[in-house]
């Protein structure tokens, strides 16, 4: 097993697998040069516009910066929007769509830029994933096992957005809620709204569940774009500052 | 929320059985499943025969990905996996709930063989699976590599790529990758026949014996009813 040093936020040191569970045997001893930094958080939280802002200030810096997110496979990632257009897919099921998914780009992508010496950053992640399946009632050790083969990120993000501030944030984008960011599958309620309130603060419940395990830094996202940029620029400054003097 | 999908549907009484059938290609599983499946619908039994890696809403996807010869190990498992679960919540387990015999040519095991082989990690596939419920009886047809090996490239001339387990670099001829290919996967079986305690069909004899020795294991798996009337039909 291949193991990094690394050095947290907080300046220790720490060695840890770069896989977090049992690693893809074949991919075991790749070498990793770039770093790896995740932002999550729920639709409308402002992820897609801090990621923009985050690249052209990286790239402005000159680091090599690539984008990866779910979803976004050529190859699997159409499949998932037309099986969940049209309703037929069980839990597990769906759950092993994104997990193929997200392997395919984890493989393909995320590991290629890696070890280019690239910068990734990655529009939600495998937290995402195991929230949704953890409110659908999918057992958390069958997820982790799932995702075991996932790449262990330098820096993860969660843009912390109280779920009655998120409406109004939907609204201003979409004026209207999306079926799945509203839960609706789990008939929490038969109004949409309440049912869009209810979902957000369960994925919420589940994100400061995996914070501590996962090392996710919660960051305000109540307050205003600049502000948020600001606050996330500075740590993530911080981080590539702290590698360079070691 | 929290409550386990696993405890409730398997907590829910089943009165259908399951009935596996595995092996390599060549083995003659399929053909005696099928077999099976005329005897119990010419029983009156309900049936429903499933098929590995048939789902219409995965197959097109995992069409397109072995087109491009992009699938790795993982991605490859995954897809299979999604296919699986597709069958499993949406027939195989409803249809047990509601009674039926199904049928199944192949199961879990196909993906454990499968996998392995490919590289990845045992303990990580067989978790994924967990879900699937322990069949009643899993047929396990054994062959000899080379009858297998005859018997489906008399039939077809050309192999498929990853078919051929030409994603695994054994060779780069086809046909000799599909042979180190394939008897790696009767390793993982002949493992898999005792731990998962496998009822071992001899491939190599006539079809009819075959049947004949299917039809009585799976006539102890039916109700006493279906059994009794059976007996006298077969004493007239």
């Amino acid at each position: 097993m291949n193991y990094q040093t690394i050095r947290s936020l907080k300046g220790k040191k720490m060695r840890k697998g770069i896989f977090y569970g049992h690693a893809i045997p074949y991919l075991e001893d790749i070498e990793i040069k770039g770093r790896f930094i995740v932002i999550e958080g729920p639709d409308a939280s402002g992820r897609s516009t801090q990621i923009e802002l985050l690249s052209s200030k990286l790239e402005a810096d000159g680091h090599a910066v690539l984008n990866a997110g779910l979803r976004r496979s050529e190859l699997i990632g159409q499949g998932i929007l037309e099986a969940k257009r049209n309703f037929v897919l069980g839990r597990k099921t769906i759950s092993l769509f994104y997990a193929a998914d997200f392997a395919d780009q984890l493989e393909n992508k995320i590991i290629p830029g890696l070890r280019a010496g690239y910068i990734v950053l990655s529009d939600r992640y495998i937290y995402t994933l195991m929230a949704r399946e953890a409110v659908r009632g999918i057992s958390s050790s069958w997820s982790r096992n799932l995702y075991g083969f996932a790449l262990r990120p330098d820096i993860v993000f969660y843009l912390d957005v109280d779920p009655n501030e998120l409406v109004h944030r939907v609204f201003k984008k979409n004026s209207y809620l999306d079926y799945y960011e509203s839960g609706t599958d789990l008939r929490l309620s038969d109004n949409m709204l309440e049912s869009f309130v209810m979902y957000q603060k369960l994925l919420r419940k589940e994100f400061n569940r995996m914070q501590k395990r996962y090392n996710i830094i919660s960051i305000n996202g109540n307050r205003s774009i600049s502000e948020i940029k600001e606050d996330l620029q500075k740590r993530i400054d911080a981080y590539l500052q702290n590698l360079q003097n070691y | 929320m929290s409550y386990n999908m696993n405890d409730i549907t398997k907590s829910i009484p089943r009165q259908g059985k399951l009935i596996v059938v595995e092996g390599i290609d060549g083995s003659g599983k399929s053909t005696q499943l099928r077999l099976l499946e005329k005897w119990l619908v010419s029983r009156n039994m309900p049936v429903f025969f499933t098929e590995w890696n048939s789902s219409e809403t995965v197959k097109q996807i995992t069409k397109k990905g072995k087109k491009s010869g992009q699938l790795t190990p993982i991605t490859f498992s995954l897809l299979h996996a999604t296919d699986f679960a597709d069958r499993y919540e949406r027939n195989i387990l409803p249809l047990l709930h509601a009674g039926y015999i199904v049928l199944a040519d192949r199961y879990v095991y196909t993906a454990y063989a499968r996998d392995i082989v490919r590289g990845c990690n045992p303990n990580w596939v067989k978790k994924i699976y967990e879900f699937a419920i322990k069949p009643e009886i899993v047929f396990y047809f054994k062959v000899p590599i080379d009858i297998a090996v005859d018997r489906i490239l008399s039939g077809r001339p050309r192999l498929k790529y990853y078919e051929a387990g030409m994603d695994l670099n054994l060779s780069n001829d086809p046909y000799e990758s599909y042979r180190i290919f394939q008897s790696r996967i009767i390793e993982q079986y002949e493992s898999l026949s005792v731990s998962e305690n496998f009822t071992i069909v001899d491939g190599t004899r006539e079809i009819e014996e075959s049947q004949r020795f299917l039809r009585s294991m799976v006539m102890k798996l039916l109700p006493l009813k279906f059994t009794k009337k059976n007996r006298r039909l077969r004493r007239q």
